[in-house]
């Protein structure tokens, strides 16, 4: 079977790559791009470790056709830091200790992002549900919530 | 190794035919959201995807002449959400379609994959049914509409032909003193399938309803329009007596699988307690302007 060529933008960097009909934007992000910060959790879309923004809205990679990226806007959690300066919600994670073994992190963080876009002034049902399907074995929640409403408030007083 | 073709076509007589040729071996990927967990668990092997979020019509949301609203087939909760008009209009469809899966899930998943996939737990399609929704489909021969009512016909099945793809749904302008709603009920919060669902639509003209139609889901080998929990409820004044007729109904149609996430007593009983909430929430919307 041929494979298909793809042209995308990912982070906002154009970006081109070979695929398999069958194969998911997370495999090709992971396997072929070396963007391995989008994580398999579970491969069914139940998780959210392989988070990213799909033109904008959030969607998990692992359901997401790779050839269904042609002509679109991709972020990925690596384009989440500016260079060395991480992104306040980075930053907090690390200050308020909002991860232990990071796997569900990266997934956290893009999907917080795109809440924190979208709502700046969240209550915690709020924040609570938009993160309901993003799993963590560790945290048990309660530090990621208040990591992201801290960040919330802190980026409110900024602006 | 399978040959698996992608294709995404930017019309729909590309999308019929190149759907039609693959002879049943063709799958449509709209969200995905279901597509890609059964290719992934192996259940299906499609010889051809055709995604069809290329095609305008299919991923649009129009008004119509008279107040009305078409929603592409593959329109995405997060966008139907979005839309300024419909929410007010509709709010218990968009409850339904926003009730499935996460966030994440929300920005893929669609009304007209909810529907095609057949899950008698499907939670937006009870609120389609009481709202009276028409599904436009197209194939080899043309268009046809067909109530959504008359779509599923068992667990993972439809009345589409093999040839034929969901292309958009019609809704009704909403009347003066209308209200619909949907409730399900799941043993948590968030993430779950439905145990029961339960869709509601009617119209009060000071007081009285004149119009009621009523669906549940997840307690059928397909979701049901219950025409009897419709006639128990017009023409009252939603009294309790009524009510509870209507709740009667809605457990006399009941014909429910018996698992670990509900036993046939119990789905059978919540199906009545639901209809009366959601007829509750559906009649405080008539009031809504």
């Amino acid at each position: 079977m041929a494979k298909l060529h793809i042209s995308t933008t990912i982070n906002g960097e154009p970006e081109e790559f070979l695929c398999a009909p069958e194969e998911t934007m997370l495999d090709v992000l992971r396997n072929k791009l070396s963007l391995t910060g989008a994580k398999e959790g579970c491969g069914s879309g139940d998780c959210g470790a392989c988070s990213i923004t799909l033109d904008g809205t959030l969607v998990c990679s692992c359901l997401m056709l790779a050839a269904e990226a042609e002509g679109k806007e991709i972020t990925t959690i690596e384009g989440m830091a500016d260079g060395e300066t991480l992104h306040p919600l980075q930053q907090k994670f690390l200050e308020d200790a909002a991860l232990q073994c990071g796997i569900c992190t990266p997934g956290m963080l893009v999907a917080a992002k795109a809440l924190l876009d979208e709502n700046p002034d969240p209550t915690e049902t709020e924040v609570r549900f938009w993160l309901a399907g993003n799993l963590c074995r560790c945290t048990g929640y309660d530090k990621i919530i208040r990591a992201v409403l801290d960040t919330a408030a802190d980026m409110r007083g900024a602006a | 190794m399978t040959d698996i073709q992608y294709l995404a076509p930017t019309s729909l007589d590309d999308a019929v035919s190149a759907y039609a040729g693959a002879g049943g071996a063709g799958r449509i990927l709209a969200g995905g959201t279901d597509l890609l967990v059964q290719m992934q668990a192996g259940i299906v092997t499609p010889g051809l995807i055709v995604d069809i979020k290329n095609i305008v019509e299919v991923t649009g949301i129009e008004g119509t002449a008279e107040g009305g609203f078409v929603v592409g087939a593959a329109v995405s909760g997060a966008v139907l959400e979005a839309h300024a008009g419909f929410a007010g209009a509709w709010p218990g469809v968009l409850e339904g379609l926003n009730l499935i899966g996460s966030t994440q899930i929300q920005g893929r998943a669609s009304l007209g994959g909810n529907l095609c996939n057949g899950s008698p737990a499907a939670d937006s399609v009870p609120a389609m049914v009481a709202a009276g929704a028409i599904l436009t489909v197209q194939g080899p021969n043309g268009r046809r509409e067909i109530a959504v009512e008359d779509v599923p016909t068992g667990p993972g099945r439809t009345n589409l032909a093999p040839d034929e793809i969901a292309v958009s749904f019609t809704f009704s302008p909403r009347a003066v003193g209308q209200g619909d709603a949907y409730l399900r009920m799941i043993p948590r919060t968030e993430m779950d399938i439905a145990v029961v669902g339960c869709g509601v639509n009617l119209i009060l003209e000071s007081g009285v309803c004149t119009a009621a139609r009523v669906s549940i889901g997840a307690v059928a080998p397909m979701v049901l329009l219950v025409e009897d929990a419709g006639k128990a409820l017009i023409g009252t004044k939603l009294e309790t007596s009524a009510v509870e007729a209507a709740a009667a109904a809605c457990s006399a149609a009941c014909n429910p699988i018996d698992d670990k996430r509900g036993t046939i007593a119990y789905r059978t009983r919540v199906a009545g307690v639901l209809l009366k909430r959601a007829v509750g929430i559906a009649a405080e919307r008539t009031f809504r302007a």
